[in-house]
C-alpha cells in the first residue's frame, strides 16, 4: 500500500516542489524554535498567490513549445495597476469596471505580442521583451509615478483571511483547479499540449495552431493584468516597479513546478509548490539573518539545485 | 588474404524487454564475412530491437555478443560497434537536419579534420553517392532539412558505406528502400550485391519480400521476438516466406477493386492544380474514389497533398476542396505522432472537437473511440493508455491510420503511409481503404510502390512538381507509370 503511494508520488513531477517547500519551512521553524510557523504559512499564501496567477499564464505560454515565453508580464502588471487604480479612483462601485479594464489591457498586450511574433516573425523572447518596453513606458507616461490608493473593498478583499487562510489564496486554488481542467479536458488545452510537442504534426492533425498561440499569449497577458490589479489592492496602491520580481519568478515557478521547458507537458499543481517554495526560501534566509547579497546568491543556487532535481527524471526520456 | 570464412558478429541467446513488452526472447544470430542476410518479420517481431542491439544502441538484458570471434558483451556500445566495423542505417533517419550533407559525413569520421575537412568530407560522401546512386541530384553542401525524405535516406545509406580509418565489415540496412522509388531502390540493391561480392557483410531488413529474396544469400525470419526460420534464400519463395512469418492473409492475387472501371462520376470532392503547372491539367477526385499520386519520390506529390490540406475549408487559387480533410503522414516522427502522449490520445486528437460536451471533452467517449480503433486497426498493445513510443514503428503508423479513419473527414490524404509497414498490416489497411471508399470516402494516396497503384481508380504521375500523366484504372501499367516518371530525365 505505502509502496504504491510512494511510487505514484515519484511519478509526479510536482512532488519535488512541495517537498522542497516543506523542507524550507521546517528549517525555518526549527531555527525559530517553533515560533511563527503558522504566520509564515499565511504570509506565504498571501504573497505566493500573485506568483501563481502569472505563473499559470507563463506555464501555458511555455507549454506551447520551445522558444515561447512571455517577458512582458511585469510591464503588463505595472500598466494594469497604474491604469485601474487611477480609473477606480478609490470608489468601490468602479471595481467591476477596473477588472474589465485590467483584462482588456491584457487582451491588447497579448494580441500585440502575438502580432509581433506572427507578422514580423520576431522570436517570442525578443517580441515580448520589446513589447514590454512599450507597455512599461505607457505606464510611466500614464501614471507619472503617482500612487493612488485602491478602493477600500478591493483592499479588504485582497487582504481578507478566514482562519489564517487568505481568501485570495482560496479563490486562487479554485482558479488553479479550473485551469487544470482546461488543460486536460478542453479542446484548447489539448491544442496547447499538441502544439507544444510538434507544431507541424498539430497542424496536420487539424488543430488551429495560430489561434491556439494567440489565445495563449492573450491568456498570459490577461492574467498579468488581473494580477496587477489585485497586487495594487493588496499593497495599498500600484507602483511602476511592482511587477519586476515576477519576471524571473513566473518562469522559475513553471520550471521548478515540473513543466517541461521543451513544451508539450504542463504541471498545474507544481506551480503552487514552486511559488510557496520561492517565498519561503526568502523567508528562511531572512530568518537566518543572511545579508541581502548572500540571500540572493543562496536563492539563485537553491533554485538551480531544485530545477536540476525536478528536471532530472525527465531528461532520461 | 586467406583467412577462413569468419563470423563477423555472433549473437547468442540475446533477450530484451521493455517493461511488459518482450521484444527479444533469446535470439541467436551469426553473420559470416561476405554474407548478405535478410531479416524479415511482422511489425513488432523484434527486428528493430535486434538491429539496435547489433549497433550497440541497446544493451540486452541477457545474452552474449561476439564480434570477429572476440567476446565483447560487456563493453559493447555504439562506439565499439563502429570501431569493429559495424554500421547501421536506421529506419528512423539519424542525420542532423540542420547540417549539410558533408558535415553529416564528418560526424561519422573523426579523421576528417584540419584545414580542408569540409572539402574532403564533401569529396568522400559525393563519391559514395555517385557510386551507389548514379545520376542523383544531391549536392554535398545541401542542408539535410531541405532534402526530401527519399534523398535523406540516400545520404544516410551512402554515409554508412564511406570508409576513412575504421574498417567496414557489416552494414545493417533497416528498411532502406521504403522511402526510395523503384529506380533508386534498384540501384541500392545492385550496389549491395557488389559490396557483398567484395566481402562486406550486409543485413537487409525489408518488407518488400522480392528485394530480400533477390538480394540475400540467407534469410532469417523473426516472429514474436524470436527466430522462427533461418535458411538459404534459395530455400524460400514468396509464399513460404509469408507463411513462415505467420501472415494469415493471402498475399498473392489480391483482387484489386473490381467495380468502377473508367467511369468517373459522382460529386467532385477535390480539384487541384500544381502551382508550377503550365497547361490546364489538374487533379480531380470524385466522391468514393481512390486516387493515386505516382512518380519518383519527392517530385511534388507531398507538396500537392499539403496544398490540398491547407486549402480545405477556406479554398485557394489552385485547389478547391469540399468537406473536411484528414492526412496520414508517412514521415511519422516529424509529421505524425505526439511523443509525450498515450496511444489513445494520439488516435483521438483529430476527433476531439465532436466529443465536447458543455465545454469539456467527454472522457468516456474518448476511451471508447481508442478501444474501438485499437480493435479495428489491430494495434498491438496491452493498453491504449501506454505511451505511443512503446509501439513498434508499424503499430505507430496504424495509430495514425486510426486517427484519420476515425475522424469526420470525407477526404483522406495519404502521404506514402505504408513506409515500414509489414505485409500483413498492409493488406488489412488496403482492405479498410476499399471499404471506406465504398462507403463514400475519398482517398488521395501518394505511394512509391507501383503495386499499391493497383488499388487506385485513377492515377496521376508527377515529375518535377507537375502532373505529367493521368491514367485511368484500366490503362494502368507499370511501364506507363515509369515512362511518365522519366520522360525527360532518361
Amino acid at each position: 500500500m505505502t509502496v504504491g503511494v510512494v511510487s505514484f508520488l515519484r511519478g509526479q513531477a510536482w512532488i519535488w516542489s512541495f517537498l522542497a517547500t516543506a523542507a524550507v519551512w521546517m528549517a525555518t521553524i526549527i531555527f525559530t524554535g517553533g515560533v511563527g510557523g503558522g504566520q509564515i504559512l499565511t504570509a506565504a499564501l498571501s504573497f505566493a498567490i500573485f506568483t501563481v496567477i502569472v505563473g499559470i499564464g507563463q506555464m501555458f505560454v511555455i507549454t506551447t513549445g520551445p522558444g515561447n515565453v512571455d517577458l512582458s508580464i511585469p510591464a503588463t502588471m505595472a500598466l494594469s495597476g497604474a491604469v485601474t487604480t487611477k480609473l477606480m479612483d478609490t470608489q468601490n462601485e468602479l471595481i467591476a469596471l477596473g477588472v474589465l479594464v485590467a483584462l482588456g489591457i491584457g487582451i491588447c498586450v497579448g494580441v500585440f505580442n502575438y502580432l509581433l511574433i506572427r507578422l514580423l516573425r520576431i522570436p517570442p523572447i525578443i517580441a515580448t521583451l520589446s513589447a514590454s518596453f512599450l507597455v512599461q513606458s505607457t505606464a510611466i507616461a500614464y501614471g507619472r509615478g503617482l500612487r493612488i490608493k485602491p478602493p477600500p473593498a478591493l483592499a479588504d478583499f485582497t487582504t481578507a483571511q478566514i482562519a489564517g487562510v487568505p481568501v485570495l489564496a482560496l479563490c486562487g486554488l479554485a482558479f488553479t483547479a479550473i485551469m487544470g481542467l482546461v488543460l486536460a479536458r478542453t479542446m484548447y488545452g489539448r491544442s496547447v499540449l499538441a502544439v507544444g510537442q510538434n507544431m507541424r504534426a498539430a497542424w496536420l492533425a487539424g488543430i488551429n495552431v495560430e489561434r491556439t498561440r494567440l489565445m495563449t499569449y492573450m491568456l498570459s497577458a490577461m492574467l498579468a493584468g488581473l494580477s496587477g490589479l489585485l497586487l495594487s489592492g493588496f499593497s495599498g496602491g500600484s507602483s511602476l516597479n511592482m511587477g519586476e520580481e515576477y519576471l524571473l519568478a513566473s518562469i522559475a515557478v513553471v520550471v521548478i513546478g515540473g513543466t517541461s521547458v521543451a513544451g508539450g507537458r504542463a504541471n498545474v499543481p507544481g506551480i503552487w509548490g514552486a511559488a510557496l517554495f520561492l517565498y519561503l526560501l526568502v523567508t528562511m534566509l531572512n530568518t537566518f539573518g543572511a545579508s541581502a547579497g548572500l540571500r540572493l546568491i543562496l536563492s539563485g543556487l537553491i533554485i538551480i539545485t531544485v530545477i536540476t532535481l525536478a528536471g532530472g527524471g525527465e531528461r532520461k526520456r | 588474404m586467406t583467412r577462413p570464412p569468419q563470423q563477423i558478429v555472433d549473437l547468442t541467446d540475446v533477450a530484451m524487454s521493455f517493461g511488459a513488452v518482450r521484444a527479444l526472447a533469446g535470439v541467436d544470430l551469426a553473420v559470416a564475412a561476405g554474407e548478405c542476410v535478410g531479416l524479415v518479420g511482422h511489425n513488432g517481431a523484434g527486428k528493430s530491437t535486434l538491429v539496435n542491439v547489433l549497433a550497440g544502441g541497446l544493451i540486452p538484458d541477457r545474452g552474449r555478443i561476439k564480434v570477429a570471434g572476440e567476446d565483447i558483451t560487456h563493453r559493447f556500445n555504439v562506439r565499439t560497434a563502429h570501431q569493429h566495423g559495424i554500421r547501421c542505417v536506421f529506419q528512423e533517419l539519424s542525420l542532423c537536419p540542420n547540417l549539410t550533407v558533408a558535415e553529416n559525413a564528418r560526424i561519422f569520421h573523426a579523421r576528417l579534420r584540419g584545414m580542408s575537412w569540409k572539402r574532403r568530407a564533401a569529396a568522400l560522401i559525393g563519391a559514395k553517392l555517385d557510386e551507389i546512386f548514379p545520376g542523383h541530384d544531391i549536392l554535398p553542401h545541401d542542408i539535410i532539412g531541405d532534402l526530401s525524405i527519399g534523398r535523406r535516406q540516400m545520404v544516410e545509406i551512402a554515409r554508412a558505406f564511406t570508409v576513412t580509418v575504421e574498417p567496414l565489415d557489416l552494414v545493417i540496412l533497416d528498411e532502406p528502400t521504403s522511402s526510395l522509388d523503384a529506380v533508386t531502390a534498384g540501384q541500392l540493391l545492385a550496389f549491395v550485391r557488389r559490396q557483398v561480392a567484395m566481402g562486406t557483410s550486409v543485413i537487409l531488413i525489408s518488407h518488400m519480400l522480392g528485394e530480400v529474396l533477390g538480394t540475400c544469400s540467407r534469410i532469417v525470419v523473426m516472429k514474436d521476438g524470436g527466430v522462427v526460420a533461418a535458411k538459404p534464400a534459395a530455400a524460400f519463395n514468396r509464399e513460404s516466406l509469408v507463411s513462415a512469418m505467420g501472415t494469415v492473409v493471402e498475399v498473392q492475387g489480391v483482387a484489386p477493386r473490381p467495380e468502377i472501371a473508367g467511369s468517373r462520376q459522382g460529386e467532385v470532392m477535390v480539384e487541384a492544380r500544381s502551382r508550377r503547372q503550365l497547361n490546364d491539367r489538374k487533379l480531380v477526385a470524385h466522391r468514393g474514389e481512390v486516387i493515386g499520386l505516382a512518380g519518383l519520390a519527392g517530385h511534388g506529390q507531398t507538396r500537392m497533398l499539403l496544398q490540398i490540406f491547407a486549402a480545405a475549408g477556406k479554398g485557394d487559387l489552385f485547389a478547391e476542396v469540399r468537406g473536411p480533410v484528414a492526412i496520414i503522414a508517412g514521415d511519422r516522427q516529424t509529421d505524425g505522432i505526439f511523443p509525450l502522449w498515450s496511444i489513445g490520445q494520439n488516435v483521438t486528437i483529430r476527433s476531439l472537437r465532436g466529443m465536447v460536451r458543455r465545454l469539456l471533452i467527454d472522457s468516456d467517449q474518448e476511451r471508447a473511440m481508442a478501444a474501438t480503433w485499437q480493435q479495428k486497426m489491430r494495434i498491438k498493445t496491452p493498453n491504449m493508455d501506454d505511451n505511443i513510443l512503446t509501439l513498434s514503428g508499424g503499430n505507430q503508423q496504424k495509430a495514425l491510420f486510426a486517427r484519420a479513419l476515425g475522424s469526420d473527414a470525407g477526404i483522406v490524404l495519404m502521404d506514402d503511409p505504408m513506409r515500414g509497414v509489414d505485409v500483413g498490416t498492409k493488406i488489412e489497411v488496403y482492405d479498410r481503404i476499399r471499404q471506406e471508399a465504398a462507403g463514400g470516402r475519398t482517398f488521395l494516396w501518394y505511394t512509391t510502390e507501383i503495386d499499391e497503384l493497383k488499388y487506385c481508380d485513377h492515377v496521376y504521375v508527377f515529375r518535377n512538381g507537375i502532373i505529367v500523366d493521368d491514367i485511368p484504372r484500366d490503362e494502368l501499367t507499370e511501364a506507363r507509370v515509369l515512362s511518365a516518371s522519366f520522360h525527360e530525365a532518361a
